[in-house]
């Protein structure tokens, strides 16, 4: 039987403010226990909630981002339920009526196709703290820096069909959020956190199937996984004949499986109401305006030019706009280069991009600056230097041993340009291999290699690969 | 000391006749004196009140005080005071020593006031007798067999027994006017928005409001002027200028257009309070108000859309007190779910557990449109009667319960005839309205109130009448026999 | 609207509440009762009515994004009925449980 797989995200982005969505408590991440929770996250008695205004900046950034309607009057409500990390016994989030409406974002596909995915909704919450389950005598400990603070969380439509198609929806999500500046990304810290709703129905079905929900999947290799191993284990399911349970899944990482939670006897009731400690939002059309005209460019925007502005190919572009910082960073590196777009896009997205790989580094602390990487690729294109130099160059510039030019200077590794030096190594190296040009003369023809090789040994690799090519056929063939 | 009003105190510390310390000496002997007849304290911080006085003594000496300065106050024991027990009336709470203070205590605090302690109340602020205290019910000075109302009762029973020249209540479904009906002596719940609610331990947060116990309007005034005014920390707080409320308080009533709801005056009305107002009737028209009769058609249905509301917000504001953090919390829980479900039902009593189950249900799939938003809907229809009320007259005059205090024990186990008893407070509370409640009478040895309901942020025309009633009676300066 | 025994446990567990089995009895009866006065609103024609949440006619005020709490733990804890290292414990919370 041939099934469809039905993938729909829902992104909890941490909005990264200064302070909580309620309290004017610090958000920074990794505070001593507790030493961030103020009277009103720990929601001790007679505390009340006023609303960050950064927090709804960033939500119409979002909202204007994938092109959502942003409502003109959206409401908080309470969703009441008891959990030792939700201090107050209830969550302040939105319930009926969101802040952000339909939207939808353009993912790009590996067959360099583009496919539209609806976004349903976007609204605005509160985190919970955080239970450690290291044991304290039998007892768990509770810790409520992170109440409070602001997320947005992004419900797409059940429009991907593939794990592929919902890690390509993720990646794109991740970089606009990044993007607009209002969330760090950071998936190991729980800035950007996924829940995935998987189903399968028979292909050609309109209805859709039974679908899990999977929870604690915290990078884009585990929504890969999680999503195979759920799809494989519905698929068994249901060629079986069997049925599947709705029902929320942890992804256990470490042994590559989804679990169902531990579920109580009946389902949640979470008594949704609008709060009464807050009035509505209401949002203008002139803050909406405000807001659009302060947007940076969007990776989308970013791609167009940088294939019409660049030449680059698509398939560079998207590489280059995935993060604002190496976007930033190739347009700074192509200005000092002399506009070599298509070389630096190679050097950023080659040596670079691995190096900073190899080290598990971000682009915005690489050693090399874009400037530096800029001025390189200059050498190569003004035949300073050989591509081959280069990245001997680049090694020095990542151990901070100086600038390029420097570099090039002290290492004397100036590519050798002037034709009667080339021509004088080259009349050496022919004397010194009488045979092996008597070899070519007479028809073997393969010797050609054997001469340069030889030439480039000389000259530690420095002379200019074109002359020397051009040099030594002439010498070749004159003597003859 | 006794029968000086507040402006009298005032005048007096500012003219050095009496000092601060004297007068809070004066008041904390009365409550150590009186009040085991009455129990209208939880706490009285007797070494805190001392060392406030002597702080606002200094003030005076320096010409540094401001009116309030060296009076004393008593606190209802729902706002958070910072080091003092703040128990709500609740086991919960017993031994919740708050961590801060709540904006008004600040403001009251800046302005130099000096606390005295922190008032009995209804368990959470629910209640109408003072009957469902952790602490054991508050007695009405006027007859100690009878309830001061409820939830403020013990801020009420202060008052009247002249322990506090003062007091803070709050008022959710009339938790000042009635208490203040009971025991004889004015009352005042503003707009809802007028006084911040931080700190203010939360009941039904659509509802509840701060304010004021005290034996005039005029003296209501004087701290009102204080206790009012926005707060950053309050999203429900109004941004809205605070007039000086003393200002107003001698203006002409003539032409004053006074309405009577039709609704407020039926047969379940105790026919005493009913010729009581009547009686204070001929006084405002010789003073030239008109009379109007106006209708307030949903009165009836206020009560039923209150005891949903006002349930379902309690349901999820008291979801917080779950023995982790602060408050009650059970003996060796055995188990998450242990520790919850033993905490709460050990802390909470049972008109609490009562409410928390009622709204609870309100708000759970299936029911939530039936009750909760039908009750919101109902909210809109009482909210419009006096919209529509306000577009003909000035202010609006009745009875502020439909019976006097009744005997302890009376009604407890019946909620419903205790429910009933705010039936003429409610309404103005579902709007956001500011009501008052001040002496008109007596039947039978008990005080009679009177209520005057405003239009929104109308509290200085309210104080103004009521004032003006007062400069021509002498009801309010009765006192009780033994107090 | 009659509330049965069931009902009445399924809300008290709901609200994180024990009951006594006499308590039982005396909720059930009295939540019904009480249900049974509110529902008096059904007299009302609401159909064209929008709810009133709140009083205030108003819309939600914003606060700047400031960090205006400074650290507090101690005097928060001091009140707190069980903490080790800076966090609150609680019976075992088992992982995913809701």
């Amino acid at each position: 039987m041939e099934w469809e797989i039905v993938i729909g995200l829902e992104v909890h982005a941490q909005l990264s403010t200064q302070s909580k969505i309620f309290s004017g408590a610090s958000t920074a991440f990794g505070a001593e226990p507790n030493t961030q929770a103020c009277a009103i996250d720990l929601g001790f008695p007679g505390v009340l909630p006023v609303l960050n205004a950064e927090v709804v900046n960033m939500a119409i950034k979002l909202g204007l981002g994938i092109n959502a309607e942003i409502a003109k009057r959206s409401v908080f409500a309470r969703k009441n339920y008891f959990y030792p990390d939700l201090p107050k016994g209830y969550q302040i989030s939105q319930f009926e009526l969101p802040v952000v409406g339909k939207g939808y974002l353009d993912i790009l596909l590996d067959d360099g196709t583009t496919k539209r995915i609806g976004i349903t909704r976007a609204h605005l919450e509160e985190d919970a703290g955080k239970s450690l389950h290291e044991d304290f005598n039998g007892m768990s400990g509770i810790d409520l820096n992170r109440a409070g603070t602001p997320l947005l969380e992004i419900v797409s439509e059940p429009d991907m069909r593939s794990a592929k198609e919902a890690i390509a929806y993720l990646k794109t999500l991740h970089s606009l959020v990044r993007y607009l500046g209002i969330c760090d990304g950071n998936m190991q810290e729980g800035s950007f956190r996924c829940d995935a709703n998987v189903s399968l129905r028979r292909k050609g079905d309109s209805k859709f199937g039974t679908r899990t929900e999977l929870k604690n999947i915290n990078s884009f290799r585990f929504v890969e996984r999680a999503i195979m191993y759920e799809v494989e284990r519905q698929m068994a399911i249901l060629e079986d004949g069997g049925k599947i349970n709705q029902e929320t899944r942890l992804y256990d990482s470490a042994k590559n499986e989804t679990r169902p939670m531990r579920s109580k006897e009946e389902a949640n009731d979470y008594r949704y109401f609008p709060d009464p400690d807050l009035l509505p939002l209401l949002i203008t059309e002139e803050q909406i305006a405000k807001v659009r005209s302060e947007l940076p460019e969007l990776p989308q925007q970013k791609h167009q030019r940088f294939k019409e502005v660049y030449g680059l190919s698509a398939y560079d572009a998207t590489v280059l706009v995935s993060s604002r910082a190496m976007a930033d960073y190739f347009e700074t590196a192509v200005a000092a280069s002399g506009n070599q777009a298509k070389l630096t896009a190679n050097w950023v997205t080659g040596e670079l991009s691995a190096a900073l790989n190899k080290s598990d580094m971000e682009i915005t602390s690489s050693p090399v600056s874009a400037e530096e990487l800029g001025k390189l690729v200059l050498r190569i294109a003004d035949n300073t230097i050989s591509g081959k130099i280069a990245k001997t160059i680049f090694e020095s510039l990542w151990n901070k041993e100086g600038d390029v030019d420097h570099i090039i200077e002290k290492q004397g590794l100036k590519q050798v340009t002037d034709s009667s030096a080339i021509e004088a190594l080259i009349e050496k190296i022919l004397a010194a291999n009488p045979q092996q040009v008597a070899d070519y003369r007479s028809g073997k023809d393969k010797l050609f290699g054997f001469f340069v090789g030889q030439a480039m040994k000389e000259s530690g690799g420095k002379l200019n690969p074109k002359q020397l090519n051009d040099l030594l056929k002439e010498k070749l063939t004159s003597g003859s | 000391m006794l029968n000086k009003s507040i402006a009298e105190l005032s005048h007096s510390l500012q003219a050095k006749k009496i000092s601060s310390h004297e007068l809070t000496q004066f008041f904390l002997e009365r409550i150590k004196k009186l009040d085991p007849q009455l129990n209208s304290f939880i706490t009285v911080t007797e070494q805190q009140a001392l060392d406030a006085a002597k702080k606002a003594d200094a003030q005076l000496a320096q010409g540094k005080a401001g009116p309030l300065t060296g009076i004393p106050i008593a606190q209802k024991d729902i706002f958070c005071t910072l080091g003092v027990k703040t128990s709500c009336g609740s086991k919960m709470l017993d031994n919740f020593i708050s961590p801060y203070d709540a904006t008004v205590i600040k403001r009251f605090n800046e302005a130099g006031m000096v606390m005295l302690g922190k008032t009995n109340m209804d368990e959470f602020a629910m209640g109408s007798s003072n009957e469902n205290s952790y602490y054991g019910s508050v007695k009405n000075p006027w007859n100690v067999e009878y309830v001061p109302g409820g939830s403020s009762g013990g801020s009420a029973a202060a008052v009247a027994a002249s322990l506090a020249p003062v007091a803070t209540g709050t008022d959710t479904g009339g938790s000042i006017r009635q208490p203040a009906a009971l025991c004889g002596i004015s009352g005042i719940k503003p707009t809802y928005g007028r006084i911040s609610r931080y700190g203010m331990i939360a009941f039904a947060s659509s509802l509840d409001q701060g304010g004021l116990f005290a034996k005039s309007a005029e003296d209501l005034a004087w701290v009102l002027n204080t206790m009012a005014g926005f707060d950053e920390n309050d999203s429900t707080s109004a941004n809205i200028a605070v007039p000086d409320y003393t200002n107003t308080l001698n203006d002409s009533l003539k032409g004053l257009r006074i309405g009577l709801p039709k609704e407020f005056f039926s047969d379940a009305l105790d026919k005493d309070i009913g010729n009581a107002i009547q009686t204070a009737i001929k006084v405002y028209e010789k003073l030239g108000a008109t009379f109007h009769e106006i209708n307030l058609p949903n009165t009836s249905l206020s009560i039923p859309a209150y005891y949903v509301i006002a349930p379902a917000e309690c349901s999820s504001n008291l979801a917080r007190f779950d023995g982790v953090r602060y408050g009650h919390r059970c003996e060796d829980p055995k188990d998450l779910e242990d520790l919850y479900k033993r905490s709460r039902s050990e802390g909470f009593g049972k008109e609490v557990t009562r409410r928390i189950m009622i709204g609870t249900y309100a708000l759970s799939a299936g029911y939530y449109d039936a009750y909760y938003i039908k009750a919101q809907k109902i909210r809109r229809l009482v909210a419009d009667d006096f919209r529509k009320a306000f577009k003909s007259v000035d202010v609006i005059l009745g009875p502020t319960t439909p019976s006097p205090a009744f005997k302890l024990g009376e009604k407890t186990s019946d909620p419903i005839s205790m429910y009933l008893s705010d039936i003429y407070t409610i309404a103005v509370n579902l709007a956001g309205l500011p009501g008052m409640s001040i002496p008109a009478g007596f039947t039978k040895g008990l005080p009679i109130g009177m209520q005057l309901i405003g239009n929104a942020f109308a509290e200085a025309r309210l104080l103004n009448v009521a004032h003006a009633y007062q400069k021509e009676t002498d009801w309010h300066t009765k006192t009780p026999e033994g107090f | 609207m009659s509330l049965t025994a069931g009902d009445v446990k399924k809300i008290a567990h709901l609200a994180r509440l024990n009951l006594l089995e006499n308590d039982v009895t005396l909720y059930t009866q009295q939540l019904s009762t009480i249900l049974n006065f509110v529902e008096q609103m059904n007299q009302a024609d609401t159909a064209e009515i929008e709810p009133f949440f709140n009083p205030l006619d108003l819309g939600q005020r914003l606060r700047p994004d400031v960090v205006t709490e400074q650290n507090q733990r101690d005097a928060f804890q001091a009140i707190a009925p069980q903490v080790e290292a800076g966090l609150y414990l609680v019976p075992q919370v088992i992982e995913g449980e809701e």
